[in-house]
């Protein structure tokens, strides 16, 4: 299993979830810059990370999602492969169009920065097979930037569609519907503002995330 | 040629900053405010001969994001 990590100039959470993926698949990820162009051959697997992309000029994610990296992350999820975006990771796919969308400022214009607890919506896609469906798990966010927007049709085609991954047990940041995770419709793109890479280990307070990156990496005991 | 973009959040989409700013006119003492949204003013520098088609290009694909603003160019 060959996975990568995209690292914009202001990823801070690069090194994270670069962790996180050594530790389930036994090796370290290739980390990309975001002046390439390609992919290294053969990668299973691309997390784009959290952080603060491009200082968040424009918009939180704008300039990421236009950098050349991009392109070919964009052609990979096209073939089918997984793509996990965390967060400015996130924002970065609604930006780049490859999930429905916005991330707004949050509702109390409060940067939230603690554990929340999520409900898992959907138990069926790569990344959440490990969960039952409507368990609730615990995952810590740290995001200004994190209320979901989409118009009402958008929402009820998503809902419909099984699309929506997590939703907040309580709002967190105004978002639409409590949506805090999304899937693109094959299923092989997730963002969620939330971050599993903070919660692999005890030492992080909680293990709740490791699930997400054993299921999505094949590696289920 | 100088051209002028405006980017504004869609009627309808929630604007916390503008909430925000609003709040603080109120506590400033000034009364008779109904609303405040709050947006991006962006001023190129283009060549001159830049096309409608190409401005507009450009604030579609990277100066909006049209899921939840609208833009409006300024030309000379």
């Amino acid at each position: 299993m060959k996975t990568a990590v995209i690292v914009f100039p202001g990823s801070n959470c690069d090194r994270d979830m670069a962790v996180a993926l050594e530790q389930v698949t036994g090796r370290a990820p290739a980390m990309v810059w975001h002046r390439e162009s390609e992919l290294p051959d053969g990668i299973d697997f691309i997390a784009l990370p959290g952080g603060f992309s491009y200082g968040d000029y424009l918009r939180s994610g704008a300039m990421a999602a236009r950098s050349p990296i991009l392109r070919a992350v964009s052609d990979a999820a096209g073939r089918g492969v997984p793509v996990l975006g965390v967060c400015n990771g996130f924002q970065v796919l609604t930006e780049a169009q490859l999930l429905p969308g916005a991330l707004m400022r949050n509702a109390g214009l409060n940067f939230v920065c603690r554990t929340v607890a999520l409900k898992v919506e959907n138990s069926q896609s790569l990344f959440t097979a490990a969960y039952k469906a409507g368990e609730m798990i615990n995952i810590p966010v740290a995001h200004h930037d994190g209320n979901y927007f989409a118009d009402a049709e958008t929402l009820d085609r998503i809902e419909g569609e099984g699309r929506v991954a997590f939703r907040y047990a309580d709002a967190v940041n105004g978002s639409a519907r409590d949506i805090a995770g999304v899937l693109n419709d094959a299923g092989n793109v997730l963002g969620m503002m939330p971050h599993p890479e903070r919660a692999i280990d005890r030492a992080h307070g909680g293990t709740d995330g490791l699930r997400l990156f054993e299921a999505a990496l094949g590696v289920l005991a | 040629m100088k051209v002028n973009v405006y980017v504004t959040l869609k009627p309808g989409v929630l604007d916390p900053q503008g909430k925000a700013i609003h709040h603080a006119l109120e506590g400033l003492g000034f009364g008779g405010v109904a609303d405040v949204r709050a947006g991006r003013f962006i001023e190129l520098d283009v060549a001159d001969g830049t096309s409608d088609a190409e401005l507009d290009a450009m604030c579609a694909r990277l100066l909006a994001n049209t899921v939840i603003e609208n833009y409006r160019i300024e030309r000379p």
